[in-house]
């Protein structure tokens, strides 16, 4: 491989947000046909390398040879003319624009009367079906799951015929049928010579499409290696650089609580549905129980969960908290009896971004005493600081806006946002979904604890891996209707996917 | 240094100076205030007092602002206040007498306080977009302030009602004293309780603070009330100082200068983040501009020229593309600086 001269090679690159040093001295280097995956923590400097790649951020010292010619780009639009395409965790596309639009913007096909619409849906047709992916290229983008999105959005990189692709955290709100697809498409593309640099933070998928392994920590260079010869676990360590002491600990846990099942029942649904997002459902969660939630993409899972928190209103069915029948008309509604919902949207609605972290924390527990009873200051900093603390949120600044926190950091605050309520039932979407190991492992390890500590949590989580781990019973979602309730004594992942998968429950179904 | 430079509030008071400087070259006696029959008089207290109704207005939409909205009809709301104070006024026998006066305000804050409802119904309960929303009283309200005058200039020659508008209180303008009073009255609302953190979660992410809990639609209704009684008592300022309510003239283009107060002050229209100190500083900046237009001789005609200009300026300067510059000449100036220190 390194007879083949790199289409992309970066030396030296620093690049410093005063007062952090964001990437010190950092080599990397990308070669035509192969996919290399970025490696490291939130805060390891894998976005700020992308970005300076892409010419998002300039770059204060170090060079960027592409095709092996000196650049120095001023803004992602000159990264595009050099071949080098871009596809973003969070897509950034527009929403209000057909399907279409969004593929060919800036690069639209003319006829006599100006754009020519036709040609750009048949051309934009042609390169979807490519993906295996059947939507009408005339639909508007925002009206398409979040996973459509995204592939809409790598669809556009390939038409823009890149050289160099780069894909950030592509698959954090994709399915596995999902994965498998834009993993045949990398593959097709890997295979025409283009480079692509790779970013997850799932380990199977870094490990299943790459061939090599950058590794960053604290926006240093850790080092390059081959997927092939790196174990899983000498990654890991090189990635967040000590003893996985935490991941341990809370390893299968959840046994020591199974012991007593004369537990309450905190809250009961009977029949619970909301028309066109999920089918009447009934679920019961008890005291102190962790019950996790899977199934696939658009199985119901964050609907069930946004109607059991007043986010969404149902319009069928009881729900009832402490055996009395509530109806909540609004998350107000549910907060007040101690029902809270961290969405799996974090930035659209969780995070209000131009506000601190001490606003962000407290701004639940606020709004539930009334404008007028302002926590006192001193209550709100010591508040901040504990969970500052117990949550390990960095940076530890009260003052930081949170819109300047990576992924993990800003989870972190939304917890804590919701533990301030001191709630009984916690819904929790998609809370580990696009950070990093170690803060994943934190949140986890809270949320078992918080369950020692009799709240009900309810887990929703597209990795297997985590629902099993945490939880005490897996409700098992299918076409928006319950399929299994399953309590969790020896469940494995390969029992819930055939679930999933046929919507039969194994013989030890409980009722 | 840096510190200063890149705070909010740092090109608009450089931006104000600049036009006192101004002012002073073309009116030496700028400055000076003087104290006669015990009450205050210079050119800085005129531009206090000209400038009052539309720091008044200000202060309201600043708050309309931060949750992502705006109001313009703040114009058309204090043109109904002061036609109905008016006509109250010249309806009744006693037209000097305080207490017909009292009754004159206080009725027209309270359909001020109508107005603000509907505006606020509008836009929370009917989810109306807050530009269309207030559009509707815009246009609607002068015609209302019309019906109300019987299309006539109601002229008041009551002495109780002239002091709002050119009355002095301990030698200070009436009009100053109550501008001051509801621009502490709004610091203290909304930051001694969590007001103004509400407004600005709403403003920021709305969505994100209903799954929070915010009551938004209660807090949209207070903020386009309190504006609405902003533009309420405003308008009776300036009808009071003209002693005649004029339906069509009353706080005209007041809702462009009240916006322009707020965006010079650095508050975002995108909502959010809201400083009242930086409002403040953007209606004196206004108003200083205008009076600058007359002391220096330019017809005053061409004043929204200056205001154009003005605008530009400050939002040239408070981009984020002068931010980056500022950066990077900081960087540049703190390279050199380690260059000199390792020589």
């Amino acid at each position: 491989m390194s007879a083949v001269a790199p289409v992309v090679e970066m030396t030296g690159i620093s690049i410093a947000f005063p007062p952090v040093q964001a990437l010190e001295g950092v080599d990397f280097r990308l070669y035509p046909g192969e996919v290399c995956s970025l490696m490291g923590e939130n805060g390891a400097g894998k976005s700020t390398l992308i970005k300076a790649l892409t010419g998002v951020y300039p770059i204060d010292a170090g060079q960027i040879l592409v095709a092996g010619r000196q650049v120095s780009f001023s803004g992602p639009g000159q990264a595009q003319e050099a071949g080098i395409s871009t596809v973003y965790q969070e897509v950034n596309l527009l929403p209000n624009l057909t399907v279409a639009e969004n593929i060919m913007l800036g690069r639209e096909p003319r006829g006599w009367a100006g754009i020519d619409g036709r040609a750009m849906r048949r051309h934009s047709r042609e390169l979807l079906r490519g993906l295996n992916l059947d939507v009408d290229p005339g639909s508007l983008l925002g009206s398409h799951s979040l996973a459509v999105q995204q592939l809409v959005s790598i669809a556009r990189a390939i038409d823009i015929q890149a050289k160099v692709l780069v894909l950030d955290e592509p698959t954090s709100s994709l399915d596995s049928d999902e994965v498998e697809e834009l993993f045949r498409v990398i593959r097709s593309l890997k295979e025409s010579g283009v480079a692509i640099l790779f970013v997850s933070h799932f380990l199977d998928q870094v490990y299943e499409i790459s061939d090599r392994l950058t590794v960053l920590r604290n926006g240093r260079l850790v080092g390059d290696y081959r997927t092939d010869e790196l174990l899983r676990i000498e990654l890991v360590h090189k990635m967040i650089g000590k003893e996985m002491a935490v991941l341990d600990q809370i390893e299968r846990r959840t046994q020591t609580a199974d012991a007593d099942q004369e537990l309450k029942p905190h809250v009961q649904a009977v029949g619970l549905g909301r028309k066109g997002s999920i089918e009447p459902i009934d679920l019961t969660i008890y005291e102190g129980e962790v019950v996790g939630l899977a199934g696939l993409l658009g199985s119901g899972r964050t609907e069930l969960g946004r109607i059991l928190s007043g986010v969404d209103r149902s319009d069928t069915g009881t729900l009832a908290v402490h055996g009395r029948t509530r109806r909540f008309r609004s998350p107000r509604a549910a907060l007040k009896q101690r029902v809270a919902y961290s969405s799996e949207n974090r930035r659209a609605e969780g995070i209000v971004g131009d506000l601190t972290i001490r606003d962000n924390i407290v701004l639940a527990l606020q709004s539930d005493r009334g404008w007028f009873r302002r926590i006192p200051r001193r209550r709100q900093d010591e508040l901040t600081a504990s969970y500052i603390d117990a949550l390990n949120i960095r940076p530890d600044n009260p003052d930081a806006l949170v819109r300047n926190l990576s992924g993990g950091n800003q989870q972190k605050v939304l917890l804590a946002r919701w533990l301030a309520t001191a709630p009984r039932l916690l819904i929790l979407d998609e809370p580990t979904r696009g950070i990093d190991i170690g803060a994943k492992a934190e949140i986890q390890k809270l949320v078992a604890d918080l369950a020692d500590n009799g709240m009900s949590v309810l887990f929703i989580s597209a990795e297997l891996e985590e629902v099993l781990r945490l939880s005490h019973r897996v409700v098992v979602l299918r076409d928006r209707r319950k399929v299994a309730d399953l309590d969790n004594d020896d469940l494995s992942v390969s029992d819930l996917l055939s679930v999933i998968a046929d919507g039969t429950a194994p013989e030890e179904v409980t009722a | 240094m840096i510190k200063i430079i890149t705070h909010r509030l740092f090109w608009p008071v450089v931006l104000l100076l600049v036009l006192f400087v101004v002012n002073l070259v073309a009116f030496p006696g700028f400055f000076r205030i003087e104290v006669k029959d015990g009450h205050l008089f210079g050119s800085l207290i005129d531009i206090l007092r000209n400038g009052a109704p539309t720091l008044i207005v200000a202060i309201g939409m600043t708050l309309v602002i931060a949750t992502r909205g705006i109001d313009l009809s703040v114009g058309a709301v204090g043109a109904i206040a002061g036609a109905l104070a008016c006509s109250i006024i010249l309806d009744s026998p006693a037209p000097g007498s305080v207490t017909t006066v009292v009754t004159a305000v206080v009725v027209s804050l309270l359909v001020a306080v109508v107005l603000g409802l509907w505006n606020g119904a509008l836009v929370s309960v009917i989810g109306i977009q807050p530009i269309v929303a207030t559009l509707i009283l815009m246009t609607a309200g002068r015609g209302v302030a019309m019906l109300i005058t019987e299309g006539q200039i109601l002229t008041v020659s009551s002495p109780p009602f002239k002091v709002l508008g050119s009355g002095f209180l301990l030698g200070v303008p009436v009009a100053v004293v109550v501008a001051a009073v509801i621009f502490l009255a709004a610091a203290m609302l909304t930051r001694q309780t969590a007001l103004g953190m509400l407004i600005e979660s709403i403003g920021v992410n709305p969505e994100a603070s209903r799954q929070a809990g915010v009551r938004a639609r209660e807090l949209l209704f207070a903020v386009y009330v309190f504006c609405a009684l902003c533009a309420g008592i405003a308008g009776l300022i300036l009808t009071a100082n003209q002693t005649a309510a004029d339906a069509n003239n009353t706080g005209l283009f007041i809702e462009l200068d009240a916006i322009l107060a707020v965006v010079i002050g650095g508050t975002s229209l995108i909502g959010g983040r809201y400083s009242l100190l930086g409002t403040l500083v953007g209606a004196l900046v206004i108003q200083t501009l205008v009076t600058t237009v007359y002391t220096v001789g330019i017809p005053p005609i061409t004043t929204m020229v200056f205001k154009a200009a003005v605008v530009v300026a400050v939002c040239l300067l408070q981009s984020p593309a002068t931010g980056a510059a500022i950066r990077r000449w900081r960087l540049r100036h703190l390279a050199r600086a380690d260059r000199q220190a390792v020589a």
